[in-house]
């Protein structure tokens, strides 16, 4: 698209054009940063694009995710600026990144996660435990019931454990395994399994035996947010975003952006503008924890 | 067909000053024939296209991934595990056929009961009334009624049956059987109206009431018709995805109770197959509970068609 067209033209040019994206692309003094990576921060980082667009037009955010592994491979190809991962860097992806004779990725904090586990409001749990959630959701717990776990429910036919679950592609249904079940664990099945976090709210507000989990963000007053222990009979955290900021809380993990070595030039801009107020302010809009 | 093989030599024959036209016509008329003959066929087309789509898609995953076994009478269903992934449809199978089941408990007497009073015990501006009113309720999306099954039955089946949840079996089945009742009612009416009025008339005749005439001559008259009606309300049913989707509870396990919440095959599929990458195992395992599905409504269809035809046979 490297056609010359004076004038007003132009504009009905691209307005023909536009389904083809060309106009972008004419526009030669424009910077393309490409972000790639995580589903669960996919949402996070279209907001920061778009919202970044208005603040420097000159440079343009292109977001996409198909999951960490797939944004932090992009990176090692060099196909990327910038890869989203809601996980660590595995050493290997360290390994192959020597290999291809790139200098070390550079991990940045951009957002933390939470999952808060719910009960019913006239559930008395005080608090439970990791180990406790894994025997309630994980497959070969034995704990079905909630005298099991040494808590009577008022309101609850026989006891029984109602586990309202997420379907399988959700990202907090993957967490929720990683964190709690553990790398190798897998879900009890008889779960009910909801398509979204708030389905998942509104069930456990109505429903006196069920238990529940979800991002930080869809926390409420008509329902009780369990105080959970990383070990048995350890002192329980509250989840809020200062325990989940500071690591304290069980349940949490950061959401990171990588780079080729340190950032630089509009890749080093974006990054501190995302960990600004401005920036930081639309990770709690998306039901995130801010770092900042 | 014979028809029209009549009306060609007609036309060859007719006087020279109609030839043209007549000539013209029967070019449009073979255009009109072709078009209408095209038509007839895509079906059988549209089917195996399809067919061959979503068996070509899970064949791989069939072939050679696949444990018939496994697939087909273990209860666990893991497509995302992380260390020991799974494809057993057990639980899946048992709650399509417990929610159609449950479905069709509740819509056969229902659908025949309707079907019968309109066809023999009403007449005039009540009996077009009601034919009108239970095509309407044929037309009432599916997503409503899934609606309906969160919001009205929901909290209604938790008060009444003390359950801790109301999304599961009972829900689907009431849901899923409303909506297998226009089907049953407007297939069973015209099978019923079918029976001729000699029968009626001959068993009025002969002392029966209306009730004995009923339930003695024209249920064993149209039987064939009644019983395709059931099973085409059998078949609306296993394939039914909004509705249970929102209303079954979405659970993975074979349920010992209705107030049991499952998933059904359907519901797995339109859950679970927008966020699986294309060509994955997963992927193409939820192609092969396509299949299954696909063979389990065929056989449905298929017989409800056989006993049609064995009907029109006699």
């Amino acid at each position: 698209m490297t056609i010359i067209v004076p004038g007003k033209r132009r504009y009905l040019l691209c307005a023909g054009l536009i389904v083809l994206a060309a106009c972008s692309s004419s526009n030669s003094d424009r910077t393309v940063l490409q972000n790639k990576g995580s589903d669960t921060l996919v949402n996070v980082a279209q907001a920061w694009a778009e919202n970044y667009s208005r603040v420097k037009t000159d440079v343009a955010v292109v977001v996409s995710g198909g999951g960490s592994g797939t944004g932090i491979a992009a990176l090692i190809n060099g196909k990327v600026d910038i890869a989203n991962a809601s996980r660590e860097m595995k050493p290997e992806e360290h390994e192959s990144m020597k290999k291809n004779g790139l200098i070390a990725a550079v991990q940045h904090t951009v957002a933390r996660d939470a999952i808060v586990v719910f009960v019913h409001k006239d559930n008395p749990a005080a608090q439970l435990s990791v180990q406790q959630l894994a025997c309630v959701y994980g497959e070969g717990g034995k704990c079905s019931t909630w005298t099991d776990l040494g808590i009577e429910v008022p309101g609850c036919a026989k006891q029984e454990i109602i586990r309202i679950s997420r379907q399988s592609n959700s990202g907090t249904y993957v967490f929720f395994r990683e964190t709690v079940l553990g790398k190798t664990g897998d879900f009890k099945l008889g779960s009910r399994d909801m398509q979204g976090s708030k389905d998942v709210v509104d069930l456990v507000t109505h429903t006196p035996c069920a238990i529940g989990y979800s991002g930080m963000g869809y926390a409420n007053e008509k329902l009780k947010s369990v105080c959970v222990s990383a070990n048995d009979g350890g002192a329980c955290v509250t989840p809020n975003a200062e325990t989940a900021a500071s690591g304290v809380y069980p349940i949490a993990r950061g959401l990171y952006m990588y780079t080729i070595g340190e950032a630089e030039g509009a890749a080093k801009d974006y990054l501190d503008w995302i960990l600004s107020p401005a920036g930081q302010a639309i990770v709690t809009q998306s039901g995130f924890i801010p770092v900042n | 067909m014979t028809a029209r093989q009549d009306v060609n030599p007609q036309q060859a024959t007719s006087p020279p000053d109609d030839d043209r036209k007549a000539r013209a016509g029967s070019a449009l008329e073979r255009v009109i024939e072709f078009a209408i003959k095209a038509s007839g066929f895509s079906a059988i087309l549209f089917v195996f296209a399809i067919f061959f789509f979503v068996f070509s898609t899970a064949s791989e995953f069939i072939f050679e991934k696949m444990d018939f076994v496994e697939f087909l009478t273990s209860p666990e269903w893991y497509p995302t595990s992380l260390s020991n992934k799974r494809y057993g449809t057990l639980a899946l199978l048992a709650g399509t056929v417990s929610v159609t089941g449950l479905a069709m408990i509740i819509a056969v007497p229902l659908g025949l009961g309707s079907a019968l009073f309109i066809s023999e015990f009403t007449s005039g501006s009540v009996k077009e009334g009601l034919k009108i009113t239970i095509e309407l309720l044929a037309a009432i999306p599916s997503v409503v009624w899934g609606f309906i099954g969160l919001a009205v039955m929901n909290p209604l089946i938790i008060e009444v049956f003390d359950a801790p949840i109301g999304l599961n079996v009972l829900n689907g089945g009431i849901i899923l059987g409303l909506m297998s009742v226009p089907i049953i009612v407007s297939i069973g009416e015209d099978a019923l109206k079918a029976v001729p009025d000699s029968f009626r008339e001959a068993s009025l005749a002969l002392g029966a009431t209306r009730w004995q005439t009923a339930r003695k001559v024209l249920f064993p008259a149209a039987r064939s018709g009644l019983l395709a009606a059931v099973l085409l309300g059998v078949g609306r049913a296993i394939g039914e995805t909004m509705a249970v989707l929102m209303a079954t509870g979405h659970a993975v396990q074979i349920p010992s109770s209705p107030l049991d919440s499952v998933r059904t095959l359907t519901a797995t599929i339109a859950a679970e197959l927008g966020e699986t990458a294309a060509g994955s195992d997963h992927y193409q395992a939820l192609f092969a509970v396509g299949v299954l599905l696909f063979l389990l409504t065929f056989g449905v269809n298929l017989a409800a068609d056989l006993i049609v035809r064995g009907r029109s046979a006699r």
